[in-house]
């Protein structure tokens, strides 16, 4: 019975780590990858998302997809604060690689080297790849 | 002829393959992903620049806006709305879309 009682109160919380590798609107992965994050913080699990290679570029500031006809998901990078989920993750190769800064980012984030990434995907139960 | 490319250079080579095919007097369209080469500190900066003496290379306004990137673009690259697109595939005699 204990355990039923465990099981409905939703039991083990895991960590949860999303690794967004793509530019976002060229194709449907950044999109989908915020979808997936926002479903696993309704089930109250510990979150964090990392940002290599192209992924980086889902975070810039001053998007405006007006004049391609997509719905610009840029704002909901930073309702995930709302959410509790604040382990933003950014790997400072990939933004140096592309000319870019914290400062070109519409979110605080955690710029981290490759090695460290590495050591916090290493920590997790869960990664998942978009 | 007018080489037209999608694909980010940092996650397919069809950029580089492009540029490495368009003789002499050639335009190159960049869209979707692809206008990321046509940025400052983008590692195709410097393929992108040694090919413009020679290749007119142009870039879709709407792509970049999109991307936040319409303030990050390379001196010397065209930028082009949707009209300026279909003036340029009428412009020239053939078209080909790196996929």
């Amino acid at each position: 019975m204990s355990d039923e009682m465990d099981m409905e109160e939703g039991g083990t919380i895991k960590k949860f780590m999303f690794v967004n590798r793509k530019a976002p609107y060229g194709t449907i992965y950044a999109l989908e990858s915020l979808e997936v994050v926002l479903i696993s913080a309704a089930f109250e699990q510990d979150v964090s998302l990392a940002f290599i290679d192209d992924g980086v570029y889902q975070l810039m500031k001053n998007i405006n997809t007006d004049g391609i006809e997509m719905k610009s998901f840029s704002k909901t990078y930073r309702a995930l604060e709302g959410y509790d989920i604040e382990k933003l993750y950014v790997e400072r190769e990939s933004l140096e690689a592309r000319g870019l800064s914290e400062d070109d980012l519409v979110v605080d984030v955690q710029v981290v080297g490759a090695a460290e990434m590495a050591d916090l995907m290493n920590e997790q139960d869960v990664v998942l790849s978009f | 002829m007018l080489h037209i490319v999608n694909k980010s250079p940092s996650e397919r080579n069809s950029v580089d393959t492009c540029l490495g095919h368009a003789k002499d007097g050639s335009a190159v369209l960049l869209i979707e992903d692809a206008v990321y080469a046509a940025t400052a500190g983008n590692m195709s900066e410097a393929k992108v620049k040694a090919a413009m003496p020679n290749v007119k290379v142009y870039a879709l306004g709407p792509d970049l806006a999109a991307r936040g990137m319409s303030a990050r673009v390379l001196d010397g690259v065209n930028v082009v709305d949707y009209g300026g697109f279909v003036d340029l595939v009428a412009e020239h005699s053939n078209c080909q879309s790196w996929l």
